[in-house]
């Protein structure tokens, strides 16, 4: 190799890989198919299976217990509105995308957050993990995430799970950190033992920025659905991006405003949970 | 009295060459000097806790205090030494060992609390015994015992943060106490308390101890503290215990300067306590003597008054000398008759001077120290009650140096005063030959004033230096 005029053959060499990775692992994909496609088909028709009417009641009743009266109207006027601009289908498609990529993000962000508090040396090295995740365009793993599921739903929902999955890792990580020291001694002191010390302290008081955890997972996978719309995913990913290579004004505008209500939603619900946890309802009793 | 912890040469390093650290004190470096090997929090710590004692462990920020502790029930492994609880030796123990010795042995109570903010007062009293696995219903209804203990009736249903810090602490002590174990460490347990509350919850825990008689181990930095509280303490310095004892010991005999310029600020009246100041006396008759044995015993003490004792030792009252040379002079056979009650004055040996002043201040005679039988157990001069206010050890001494002579100093003539009044104390009118020779004659000062009365009444510089012997 010339020392002055360098190249790297970096992308030939995981090219390679990935390609040795498909063909040996090739089961492990399928797998991974199965489960998140799988997941994701059952969601769509339980979401799109409904008159619309019933599903904007269902969401609205969700949006109530959990945020109050006001959320609820606005989910109400919100998703009559998407219904209105003809995105119904493409909406309940992100919808459902969303929660399978948010429920697997958050399986493996929780524990892994949680390791992180506890073992230092898993914290260190998860760290650069993250951050390459975070900062690695979108759309350079995307490519590969085609290579090895094909075109569909499974790369859009892989792209959204590692796009979303690090703050919930971070944020989970710097809960439990936060939770007192002395708190988690006490429960020591008295003889719990670690398992219960973790699910009846440290969790519990670690909740409120677990949530916010959640909440930016949420939100992170619901800003990849476009992206995830190139791969074929559909939605109103599909949508948009159908709107931009045909110009189409009205349909990319349209579905960018239904993208738009389904974030304040889950936003609102999500913060309103937030709130529910037994140490919230601890403060909110103090400052009564 | 048994022993139920021991704690044998302890050390606790952090860093991360402990054995060396430890290797090095031993050969006698100053820890200072090893920072770059570990930081040694506790140095060579060794102590034996008996059973039904309140331990203190008192010492200032930083000296290795609060990290002692938490050897004592396993939270921090010792580097070096030994710990034995009731018996276990906890410092080798696993962890599953270390949870059943935690659970059922020792509880503890913290600084700032350490309440589970989310749940209710009665669920955190109830915490231990969650551990434990006790049913909810049982623990409910026991966490609500112990609350009312602690004066937390009808808090149950509260969170932590409604409560002030001292209810707040009530929970923390409720909830070391419903685990039913022998032994509670506390840890600077009120020091984050506001001073009022403070002094009440010492009260509380001297009161609650007398009913439960549980080996307390009571961390704290107050002094104070430490003398209201503890039955024995040990000072802690940069990481090693430089004195045990009574609080007594610590404040009479001070094992160095450094405890010496400690104790200096101790309220003495709150830990002093009349038997350590009082005075044997040599001036008692028993109530069947005769007149003239009676005049026989002043002359022999240059008394002017005599306690009167029954067979038993028990304080009957006091005869006069005006009354037993009149007596004589009748010609009466015994001094029954002429044996004053009024005038009397009696305490128990473990009341604190604070105490004392009062009574000491009108009585006639000195006070009489009697044990639960009226037995006469010594007598209380007032000069002993004054001598007693003034600083032990060179190290220690508020009282002014001396300048020149033509200074006058306050204290002395109020001081001779006090001698004076206190050797004229059996006699009612007769107070003008009252000198300190008669304080000293008397048989009621020790030896050790002997000095000091004397300088107070030859000048009032000399009583100052008399002060600082």
């Amino acid at each position: 190799m010339d020392f002055m005029n360098p190249r790297l053959p970096l992308g030939d060499w995981v090219n390679d890989f990935l390609t040795w990775f498909t063909s040996a692992f090739q089961w492990l994909l399928d797998f991974i198919n199965l489960v998140l496609g799988g997941l994701y088909d059952i969601l769509y028709l339980v979401f799109s299976s409904p008159v619309y009417l019933i599903m904007i009641v269902i969401l609205a009743a969700i949006a109530f217990f959990a945020a109050g009266w006001k959320v609820a109207v606005f989910t109400l006027i919100g998703f009559y509105f998407v219904r209105a601009l003809d995105q119904w289908d493409n909406t309940m498609s992100t919808l459902a995308l969303v929660i399978v990529a948010v429920l697997v993000a958050l399986i493996i962000a929780i524990p892994l957050g949680i390791l992180a508090a506890k073992v230092s040396w898993v914290s260190t090295a998860v760290k650069p993990i993250l951050d390459f995740m975070q900062s690695m365009p979108a759309l350079a793993y995307l490519v590969p995430a085609i290579l090895m599921f094909g075109i569909g739903q499974t790369p859009g929902a892989i792209a959204t799970i590692i796009f979303a999955l690090p703050p919930g890792v971070r944020l989970t990580e710097l809960a439990i950190r936060q939770v007192n020291t002395e708190v988690v001694e006490a429960g020591q002191a008295f003889g719990a033992s670690p398992g219960h010390i973790l699910s009846k302290i440290q969790i519990p008081l670690a909740m409120p920025t677990i949530m916010a955890g959640i909440n930016q997972v949420i939100m992170l996978a619901l800003s990849m659905v476009v992206l995830a719309g190139m791969v074929g995913s559909g939605g109103l990913g599909g949508a948009v991006v159908g709107g931009i290579s045909a110009l189409d004004v009205p349909l990319a505008v349209e579905a960018g405003l239904a993208v738009v209500v389904v974030a304040i939603f889950l936003d609102r619900v999500t913060a309103a949970l937030g709130k529910k946890t037994p140490i919230e309802r601890a403060h909110k009793a103090a400052a009564a | 009295m048994s022993v139920v912890v021991k704690a044998s040469h302890v050390y606790k390093v952090f860093g991360k060459r402990p054995n060396e650290v430890i290797k090095r004190l031993e050969e006698g470096a100053d820890r200072k000097d090893l920072t770059k090997l570990g930081t040694a929090a506790v140095i060579d710590a060794s102590f034996e806790v008996e059973e039904g004692e309140i331990f203190v462990v008192m010492g200032l920020s930083g000296s290795g205090k609060s990290t002692l502790i938490r050897t004592l029930n396993g939270l921090w492994a010792p580097s070096g030494g030994s710990v034995e609880v009731l018996g276990t030796d906890i410092s080798k123990a696993d962890s599953s060992t270390l949870r059943k010795v935690r659970g059922k042995h020792v509880s503890m109570v913290f600084q700032h609390f350490a309440l589970l903010p989310h749940r209710t007062v009665r669920e955190n009293a109830a915490y231990s015994l969650e551990v434990q696995g006790v049913p909810k219903a049982e623990r409910m209804e026991k966490a609500e015992e112990w609350l009312k203990t602690v004066g937390l009736e009808g808090w149950g249903d509260k969170y932590p943060q409604q409560l002030s810090g001292g209810m707040q602490q009530r929970v923390g002590l409720a909830r070391a106490l419903a685990a039913e174990t022998d032994i509670l460490l506390m840890d600077e347990a009120f020091s984050a308390l506001d001073p009022l509350i403070r002094r009440e919850m010492q009260e509380q825990l001297v009161e609650l101890q007398s009913k439960l008689n549980k080996t307390i181990i009571f961390i704290t930095h107050d002094l104070n503290e430490a003398m209201f509280l503890g039955d024995r303490i040990a000072v802690m310095r940069d990481g090693r215990i430089v004195q045990i004892g009574t609080s007594e010991e610590i404040l009479t005999q001070p094992a160095d300067d450094y405890i010496a310029e400690f104790v200096q600020d101790v309220d003495r009246t709150r830990v002093l306590t009349a038997a350590s100041i009082m005075r044997e006396t040599e001036a008692t008759i028993s109530i069947e003597a005769g007149p003239r044995l009676a005049m026989k015993t002043l002359e022999d003490n240059n008394s002017s008054g005599l306690l009167v004792l029954d067979e038993n030792r028990r304080v009957v009252g006091l005869v006069s000398d005006r009354n037993v040379v009149k007596a004589a002079r009748e010609g009466q056979h015994t001094i029954t008759d002429i044996v004053e009650k009024t005038n009397l004055f009696t305490v128990s040996p473990e009341t604190p001077i604070s105490e004392l002043f009062a009574p000491s201040s009108t009585a006639k005679v000195p006070l009489t120290v009697v044990d639960e039988n009226r037995r006469l157990l010594g007598i209380v001069p007032r000069v002993a009650l004054l001598n007693s206010m003034a600083d032990p050890g060179p190290a220690t001494g508020e009282i002014p140096p001396v300048r020149e002579e033509s200074e006058p100093v306050l204290e002395s003539p109020s001081a001779a005063e006090a001698d004076s009044e206190n050797g004229a104390a059996f006699t009612d009118e007769q107070a003008a030959p009252a000198t300190a020779e008669a304080a000293t004659a008397d048989g009621l000062v020790a030896d050790g004033d002997k000095n000091q009365g004397t300088d107070a009444a030859t000048g009032g510089t000399a009583d100052v230096e008399g002060g600082k012997h």
